[in-house]
């Protein structure tokens, strides 16, 4: 049956959640240096061009057939937008809402997963490898994953949870970015170059866009206007808020003064980390979580330097780790008095230790199969067209080299002449 | 004392300011600034239309030295700023007839 309240929820919410890729575009582009940010934007705005249209012709039957299998990989009911508009899959999958707002509502995250991954290739992938690299990546990697977690697959009735994508959007992305940046190598000049953020208003003004729609991300998988929407908003809410501090108080400590970087990458932290647990867990919980995933992902972008792998803009540290956090956090602070989906609670509400088990599992085999599929995808990519761009189209930067602009152009000494 | 200036490629900054700290240089000046030489310009495309940007980001650094230093720098900056491709830049040298350090009153040679 559709309910007039849920639908019209949903509806705002799929707006919600793909607003969130604009805002990691500038989120992004304003860590990179001044010569590559129409790169870094054109790679996220790219994701809402081609991420979409791959979605309905494939991928979402793929992650979305045959629903609650508990298997690997769903059919082809769905492509093509077969089945979708006038389907009874409202039926089929228990929704309150219309079938298709249901896969545009699961578009959005198709969306912005794999544009997660351009963090950590910043200023050196070519735009052609980029744009073959997440057409073949949804298809191959994110179909399946949401299948096994969303689509009713084998994870899910192992009894692993993520209310929004912990595992299938975060540690899947944070996963895919390592085995990336391992094929494509450093940037020219790093560690060695100072290549600091050229814009951080921008990167503020994304990480406000990204908390404003991750209120949709989060408190819309409850996939209804109702109790377990509201308290995921308010948890996503608070998780943002305890990642900010966490980060912050603990950069304040540890290198004397409290940043607006830190205070940025500590709300994202906070918000990837509630993201699996939103719609289960209460009380303070998310404060819990989120002030944990603020500090760890602070010590987790360290890593990159005692390691030597260049994940530009800490995608590994921010997305892999606070996904990892959060999905096992989950195992600790799963409550069944928030979501009767709770089948096993977690340890400190005395569940004992088998939906942490489950967790730790899930997290495992998504981040073991996101990172072999993706290297082997990336690796194919590279001897096909080429990963990387030349050394002077990395020199001279993305924006001209890639895309024929220039993203600033002041005064009179940008004036140019109509050829 | 000389003036050494230089205009070098943007990404040829980092290098050339380690060769000329390396070399125990105390300061430098640098501008960003826009020019053409040989190198041309280069074109944009904005909605199909081309535009030809004829003018192109490269930085200027400068340097005062006393003058028997003033070759040297000028090869430490010729050979970490130069790539062998067209657009590399320029260094030349001029004379400076008075230093003052502002702080001290120093001057000449003491001041640079």
């Amino acid at each position: 049956m559709i309910d007039a309240g849920n639908t019209a929820w949903m509806l705002m919410a799929t707006g919600l959640v793909l607003f969130m890729t604009p805002g990691l575009a500038f989120f992004y582009g304003g860590m990179v240096r001044s010569k590559n940010v129409l790169g870094m934007l054109m790679q996220n705005f790219f994701a809402m061009g081609l991420m979409a249209i791959i979605w309905v012709a494939i991928a979402f039957s793929l992650a979305f057939g045959n629903f609650g299998d508990g298997g690997f990989l769903g059919n082809l009911d769905f492509a093509w937008m077969r089945n979708i508009v006038a389907s009874p899959g409202e039926e089929a999958f228990a929704l309150t809402i219309p079938f298709v707002l249901f896969c545009a509502y699961q578009m959005t995250f198709a969306v912005i997963t794999p544009a997660l991954i351009t963090g950590a290739t910043a200023d050196r992938m070519k735009f052609k490898a980029y744009a073959i690299f997440i057409a073949v990546w949804l298809v191959v990697v994110y179909a399946p994953v949401a299948h096994w977690v969303f689509g009713g697959g084998w994870l899910a009735k192992l009894g692993a949870l993520d209310f929004a994508g912990g595992a299938v959007v975060h540690i899947n992305a944070g996963a895919a970015a390592l085995a990336v940046i391992l094929v494509l190598g450093k940037r020219r000049g790093w560690p060695r170059e100072g290549m600091h953020p050229h814009n951080l208003p921008f990167t503020l003004l994304g990480t406000g866009i990204l908390w404003f729609g991750w209120f949709g991300f989060n408190a819309g998988s409850a996939l209804a206007a109702n109790g377990i929407a509201a308290t995921a908003l308010i948890n996503t809410f608070l998780a943002a808020s305890a990642g900010m501090l966490g980060w912050v108080v603990t950069e304040r400590i540890k290198d004397g003064k409290p940043t607006t970087l830190g205070a940025a990458s500590g709300a994202v932290a906070g918000l990837v980390a509630i993201t699996p647990c939103a719609g289960f867990v209460g009380g303070m919980a998310p404060v819990y979580i989120g002030f944990i995933a603020g500090v760890l992902c602070l010590l987790a972008v360290q890593l990159k330097f005692k390691f030597g792998y260049d994940d530009s803009l800490d995608v590994i540290g921010v997305h892999l780790v606070g996904g990892l956090v959060g999905a096992l956090l989950l195992g600790f602070f799963a409550d069944a008095s928030i979501n009767e989906l709770v089948a096993h609670e977690g340890v400190f509400l005395g569940g004992g230790f088998s939906l942490l088990w489950y967790q730790f599992v899930a997290s495992i085999v998504t981040l073991v199969f996101s990172f072999v599929m993706s290297f082997i995808i990336a690796k194919v990519i590279d001897k096909l067209v080429g990963l990387r761009v030349s050394e002077e189209d990395e020199d001279e930067g993305l924006d001209y080299s890639q895309h024929a602009e220039t993203a600033y152009s002041f005064g009179a000494t940008g004036a140019m002449d109509r050829r | 004392m000389k003036l050494v200036t230089a205009i070098i490629k943007p990404h040829k900054l980092d290098d050339v300011k380690d060769a000329l700290k390396a070399a125990g240089l105390h300061g430098m000046t640098v501008d960003e600034v826009k020019g053409f030489g040989r190198q041309g310009g280069k074109t944009e495309i904005y909605r199909g239309a081309e535009y030809v940007v004829d003018l192109l980001p490269k930085v200027k650094v400068e340097t005062v030295v006393p003058d028997e230093l003033a070759d040297q720098v000028a090869d430490i900056i010729v050979n970490a700023a130069r790539t062998g491709k067209i657009g590399d830049g320029k260094v030349w040298i001029t004379n400076v007839d008075k230093v003052i350090r502002i702080r001290t009153g120093e001057l000449g040679n003491d001041a640079v």
